[in-house]
C-alpha cells in the first residue's frame, strides 16, 4: 500500500500549513471519510442499501462520550468501547435486517436508526436528551508533548494527527477486509446472490458479518467525531445524517474503494465554499445530488475512471 | 381514577390525528402501490400545500369562507408541481435501482424545504378557522371542535372515494393493472406514461390537501415536512405499503398509540411508534394488509 502511506504522510503535514482552519477541515474530512468508507462495505461491496447507517455512528459517539464525560474513562477505553457497542447494535438490528430484501431492508434499517435516535432524544438521564451532551472532555494528549515536532503543536492539531492515525488504521483494515476471501464473497453476493446461494454460501451470515463490521467502523468514526465536535447530539443518529453519508458515497462513487472517502472530502469542501456565499446549502446540495444522479451516476471516481478509460483507447 | 371524558378526549384527539395522517399517507401509499417509488418528498408536498394555503388565504381574505377555496387551490397547485416533477425528472428513475430513487426524492426534500424557507421565511405562520367551523359539539362531556368533526368525516369519505375510484371505474381497473404488470398494460395499448403522471399528481394532491387542511390546527414552520414524512412512513409501514385500507388502519393505530402512549409512557410515545414499525417490518415487512412484492 505505498499509495496509502504517501497519502497519510501528505495529510499529516496539514498542521504545519499555518492555518488552524485547515486542520479543522482536515479533521472533519478524515473522520467522515471513515464513516463513508464503512458504509460502502455494505453499499458498494455487498449491494445492501442501508438507510440507517447513522445509528451506529451515533451509538459510537454516545458510547465514547458517556464513558469519558459521565464515568471519566480514559480515551483509549472510550475508543475501544465505541466499535464494540456499535457492532453489538449492528448485530442485533442486522440480524433482522438481512432477512429482508431491497426496499424493505432499507426501510427496516431506517426504522432501527430512528429507534436509536428516539433513545438518544428522550433518555435525558443518560444521553442528555434533546440537548445532547456538550463539553465532552478532550482526550489527554499530554503524552504527545514529549514527541519531537508534534510536541509544540496545539491540542487541536495533535488531536487531528491522532484521528488521522486511527482513521488510517481503520481504512487499512477495511481495505484488507475487502481484499480478503470474505470480501470477495461479499462482491459475489452483490453481483449474484442466487449463484452465491447455489455454491453453498450462507448469504445471510455473510451479509450480517458485513453489517456488523460496517457498524463497528462507523462507531469508531462516531467516537472520533463526538470528541472533535466537543459534544454529541441526537442529530448524529437522525435519518438526515444517514442520507448525508449516502450522498458522500454516491458523490465519490460507490464502485471504488476510495470513492466514499473522496466523496466525503468533496462534500465538506463544497459545503465550506457554498456556506460562505449563501445560507441555502440544502438547496445547493439537493440540486447537486439531482445532477449527480442524472448525469454522473458513477460519482467522481466513476466518472474519472470512465474518462481515463476512453482516453487510453 | 381517570375520568371517562378525559379518555374520550384522548380517543378523539387520536382519531383526528389519524385522519390528517391518513390524508397524507394515502397519497404516499397510492404512489408506492402503482409507481413502486417510496417518495420521501411527500412530506415536502404537504408542507408546500400548507404554505400555499396560507398564501391564498392572505390574498383572499382571512377569517372568511374563502378558506375552502384556498385549501382546494393549494391542493391543485401541489398536484401540478407533482405532475411536473414526475414528467420531467422522476420518470427517468423508474428503471434505476431503489437507492437512486430514494436519493432522488431525498434531493427533492432538500430543494423544496429551501424554496419554502426562501419564499416564506422561518417564522411561525397560522391560519384561522373559517367562520362556519368556529363552534364545537358537546359529546360525552367533552367539547369536540366542529373542524375536528369535519376532518373525521372527510377522512373516511376520501378513503371511500379512492376505493370507489380504484375498484368501480374503468380508470381504476387500468391503475390496478399498471401496479401488477406495467409492460403488459402498455402492450395492450394503455398510455401508461400519463397514467403514472396522473397517479403521482393525485397522490401529491392529497399531500397538498392534507397540508392545507392542517393549517388551522397546527402552525406552519420549517421542519414540518420531515416531521410528517416520518409519521406517514410509520403509518404506511404498519398498514402495508400500497394498501388503501391498510393505510387507513395504520393511521388509526398510530393515532391511538400516540394519544394513549403519552399517558402510559409520557416521554416515549414517538419511540413506541418506531418500535411498533420495526416490529411489523420484522414480522410482516409488507404490513398488516399489504402483499409482498416480488422484485
Amino acid at each position: 500500500m505505498p499509495w496509502m502511506t504517501i497519502l497519510v504522510l501528505a495529510l499529516a503535514t496539514v498542521p504545519w500549513m499555518g492555518s488552524r482552519f485547515y486542520t479543522f477541515l482536515a479533521t472533519d474530512i478524515v473522520i467522515l471519510a471513515l464513516f463513508a468508507t464503512s458504509l460502502n462495505l455494505l453499499l458498494g461491496q455487498t449491494g445492501l442499501v442501508s438507510f440507517g447507517h447513522a445509528a451506529y455512528f451515533g451509538v459510537g459517539a454516545y458510547t465514547c462520550a458517556i464513558l469519558m464525560k459521565t464515568h471519566g474513562a480514559p480515551f483509549a477505553v472510550g475508543l475501544l468501547a465505541a466499535p464494540i457497542l456499535a457492532g453489538l447494535a449492528a448485530a442485533v438490528f442486522g440480524y433482522f435486517c438481512v432477512r429482508l430484501t431491497r426496499i424493505y431492508f432499507a426501510m427496516l434499517t431506517l426504522a432501527f436508526a430512528q429507534i436509536v435516535w428516539g433513545i438518544c432524544f428522550k433518555w435525558n438521564a443518560v444521553t442528555g436528551g434533546e440537548q445532547g451532551m456538550s463539553d465532552v472532555p478532550y482526550p489527554d494528549l499530554s503524552w504527545m508533548g514529549a514527541l519531537p515536532f508534534i510536541g509544540s503543536l496545539r491540542v487541536g492539531e495533535q488531536y487531528y494527527l491522532l484521528a488521522l492515525a486511527i482513521v488510517a488504521l481503520c481504512i487499512a483494515l477495511l481495505r484488507m477486509i475487502v481484499d480478503s476471501p470474505f470480501g470477495r464473497m461479499l462482491s459475489l453476493i452483490r453481483e449474484n446472490p442466487e449463484r452465491a446461494r447455489f455454491v453453498g454460501l450462507d448469504v445471510r451470515r455473510y451479509e450480517l458479518g458485513a453489517f456488523v463490521l460496517a457498524g463497528a467502523f462507523a462507531g469508531v468514526a462516531g467516537a472520533l467525531f463526538g470528541l472533535f465536535n466537543r459534544g454529541v447530539f441526537p442529530d448524529f443518529a437522525y435519518w438526515s445524517k444517514s442520507a448525508e453519508v449516502l450522498i458522500m458515497v454516491i458523490l465519490g462513487g460507490m464502485g471504488h474503494f476510495w470513492g466514499p472517502a473522496i466523496g466525503a472530502g468533496a462534500l465538506i469542501l463544497l459545503n465550506q465554499q457554498i456556506s460562505a456565499y449563501t445560507q441555502f446549502w440544502p438547496f445547493v446540495l439537493g440540486t447537486t445530488l439531482i445532477i449527480l444522479l442524472f448525469v454522473f451516476p458513477g460519482g467522481i471516481v466513476g466518472t474519472l475512471a470512465a474518462a481515463w478509460a476512453r482516453l487510453r483507447k | 381514577m381517570i375520568e371517562p371524558s378525559f379518555l374520550f378526549g384522548q380517543f378523539v384527539s387520536g382519531l383526528s390525528t389519524a385522519m390528517y395522517l391518513f390524508l397524507i399517507a394515502s397519497g404516499l401509499s397510492l404512489i408506492f402501490g402503482v409507481l413502486r417509488v417510496l417518495n420521501f418528498a411527500h412530506g415536502s408536498f404537504y408542507m408546500l400545500g400548507a404554505y400555499l394555503a396560507w398564501q391564498l388565504v392572505q390574498w383572499l381574505g382571512p377569517r372568511t369562507e374563502s378558506f375552502w377555496l384556498a385549501v382546494f387551490g393549494a391542493g391543485l397547485a401541489v398536484a401540478l408541481v407533482g405532475a411536473l416533477i414526475e414528467r420531467l425528472l422522476l420518470r427517468h428513475m423508474y428503471r434505476r435501482e431503489e437507492l437512486y430513487q430514494l436519493l432522488f426524492t431525498y434531493a427533492l426534500v432538500l430543494v423544496i424545504s429551501d424554496v419554502v424557507r426562501y419564499t416564506w421565511g422561518t417564522q411561525q405562520l397560522g391560519v384561522f378557522r373559517p367562520p362556519s367551523m368556529e363552534g364545537a359539539l358537546r359529546v360525552f362531556g367533552s367539547n369536540v371542535p366542529l373542524y375536528t368533526v369535519f376532518i373525521m368525516v372527510l377522512g373516511p369519505s376520501i378513503a371511500l372515494g379512492i376505493w370507489l375510484l380504484l375498484n368501480r371505474t374503468g380508470l381504476g381497473r387500468t391503475v390496478r393493472a399498471a401496479a401488477l404488470d406495467r409492460e403488459m398494460l402498455s402492450a395492450l395499448g394503455a398510455n401508461v406514461g400519463w397514467l403514472y403522471t396522473g397517479m403521482f399528481a393525485l397522490g401529491s394532491f392529497f399531500a397538498g390537501l392534507g397540508g392545507a387542511l392542517v393549517t388551522p390546527v397546527r402552525s406552519l414552520l420549517p421542519g414540518m415536512d420531515v416531521e410528517i414524512i416520518v409519521e406517514a412512513f410509520i403509518v404506511v409501514v404498519i398498514g402495508g405499503l400500497g394498501s388503501l385500507w391498510g393505510t387507513f388502519l395504520g393511521a388509526l393505530i398510530y393515532g391511538q398509540v400516540l394519544a394513549f402512549g403519552i399517558l402510559v409512557f409520557p416521554r416515549f410515545s414517538i419511540f413506541a411508534a418506531f418500535v411498533l414499525m420495526a416490529a411489523i417490518l420484522v414480522v410482516r415487512p409488507w404490513g398488516l394488509f399489504g402483499k409482498p412484492i416480488e422484485r
